[in-house]
């Protein structure tokens, strides 16, 4: 595939975030400021960068039926050598980040990329994807922090805006403002690209998806459980 | 003692709610709650293996990481444990307890990696809760979820029938729904500290 195009598809056309719909935890949780919203899309770039990597390099060591596992262990340990780099170089971000630094591991952006991308393609194409969905990912994160932090603290990357933070609105610093902003986010999104807006959230990106019951309960016809897989099905 | 117990369970479920205040478990909280049955079952679930995990994973960091000080293994540690800890109940409930796993079973494998779970675990750790603390809090956070969950799943229900602008349908209006249930749960800050004063 084309290099650059494999890169910008990540940035916006397949934007993890706001397209994909992959890990919207950190999102809602650290984009309370421009700074450690930054420092968050960094810190998942490089590990997934160091996972894409070491994936695409093993993917023909690992056996099938334990890659979840194994993947699972390869990216704990890229996390854990980020986060002790981290703790080492920026302490005042890694306090200010807490426990979402360490819960990369479970960021289904980094998972979902090595099942989906990293096990199947080689060593360079998967990294030049990292980067590329670790831009994308830093880039939706810094658009929502922009947002959260120059109308609800009326300051940006820590400096104050004269005129707006007399008139801050600080329920965007508090977690209902973070669901309302991410909405109206994807909304506009979907309007700008023209995109077919997205119902529900897709079993494509989700790590689970390989064992998941809910999925194999539609398949067989058994139950009803799993409907987006259905739909997604359908809509092809 | 019990006073205490009982004010970090009540803080867990209502001031500090890990779906709505601290945003961990954001996937299964607007994937699975379309059915309030479904949204219950996925709460049980979360909410059992939330203190089994506690259950395993403090005694673990206390008496294992920290006694030989490999405090840096945490997160490798953990999520490995969580990991085999889930797939090992499921083959459990599916031998001796079907029933059981009958009701739970289909959302257990999508617990591993719920951020949720290993958010509570190494919270515990980060507060310094003692282990009767930490399961009380544990219990705490799986109740809020359950409780979110459940809110969420009648909240949903009535924006389904909606019929908002094109570019909103789908997930948008349903994180602006979340908002809303959300501001509704801030309403509960400091309540907790008025009934225990």
């Amino acid at each position: 595939m084309n290099v650059w195009k494999n890169l910008f598809k990540g940035i916006i056309r397949e934007n993890p975030v706001l397209v994909l719909l992959l890990g919207t935890c950190p999102t809602l949780a650290v984009t309370t400021s421009v700074s450690n919203a930054f420092g968050m899309g960094l810190a998942a770039m490089a590990v997934l960068i160091g996972s894409n990597f070491a994936i695409s390099l093993l993917r023909n060591v690992i056996p099938d039926k334990v890659r979840i596992p194994c993947y699972i262990v390869i990216i704990a340990g890229f996390v854990t050598v980020v986060e002790m780099i981290m703790h080492a170089f920026v302490p005042s971000l890694y306090e200010a980040l807490g426990v979402f630094l360490s819960l990369i591991v479970v960021n289904c952006i980094i998972l979902g990329r090595a099942e989906m991308y990293a096990s199947k393609n080689n060593v360079f194409d998967s990294v030049i994807d990292a980067v590329g969905m670790g831009l994308g990912f830093t880039l939706a994160l810094f658009c929502m922090a922009t947002i959260r932090e120059v109308f609800g603290a009326g300051s940006f990357m820590g400096m104050e805006i004269p005129f707006l933070s007399d008139y801050k609105v600080p329920i965007l610093q508090n977690s209902p403002g973070g669901f309302f902003v991410f909405g109206c986010l994807i909304a506009l999104v979907n309007k700008l690209f023209k995109r077919e807006p997205k119902k529900e959230f897709s079993c494509k990106g989700c790590p689970s998806a390989a064992f998941c019951a809910l999925k194999d309960g539609a398949k067989n016809g058994k139950a009803e459980n799993c409907q987006n897989e259905k739909k997604e099905e359908s809509e092809k | 003692m019990i006073k205490g117990l009982i004010y970090i369970i009540l803080t867990s479920v209502l001031v500090n709610n890990y779906v709505l205040t601290k945003f961990l478990g954001i996937c299964p909280f607007l994937g699975v709650s379309k059915k309030v049955g479904q949204a219950a079952g996925m709460g049980v679930a979360v909410t059992f293996v939330m203190i089994l995990a506690t259950a395993v994973t403090h005694p673990i960091y206390y008496f294992l990481l920290k006694k030989f000080e490999l405090e840096y293994l945490q997160t490798i540690v953990f999520i490995l444990v969580i990991a085999s800890l889930v797939q090992l109940v499921e083959i459990i409930l599916k031998k001796y307890i079907p029933s059981l796993h009958k009701a739970l079973g289909i959302y257990l494998p999508l617990i591993t990696t719920n951020c949720a779970v290993l958010g509570v675990c190494a919270n515990n750790i980060t507060d310094g809760y003692n282990f009767l603390e930490a399961m009380a809090s544990s219990l705490g956070c799986g109740l809020g979820f359950l409780l979110a969950m459940l809110l969420f799943a009648g909240v949903r229900q009535k924006v389904e029938n909606a019929n908002p602008p094109k570019c909103f349908r789908g997930v948008p209006i349903t994180l602006v729904s979340a908002a809303i249930v959300a501001l509704c749960f801030n309403g509960f800050a400091g309540i907790v500290e008025t009934l225990f004063a």
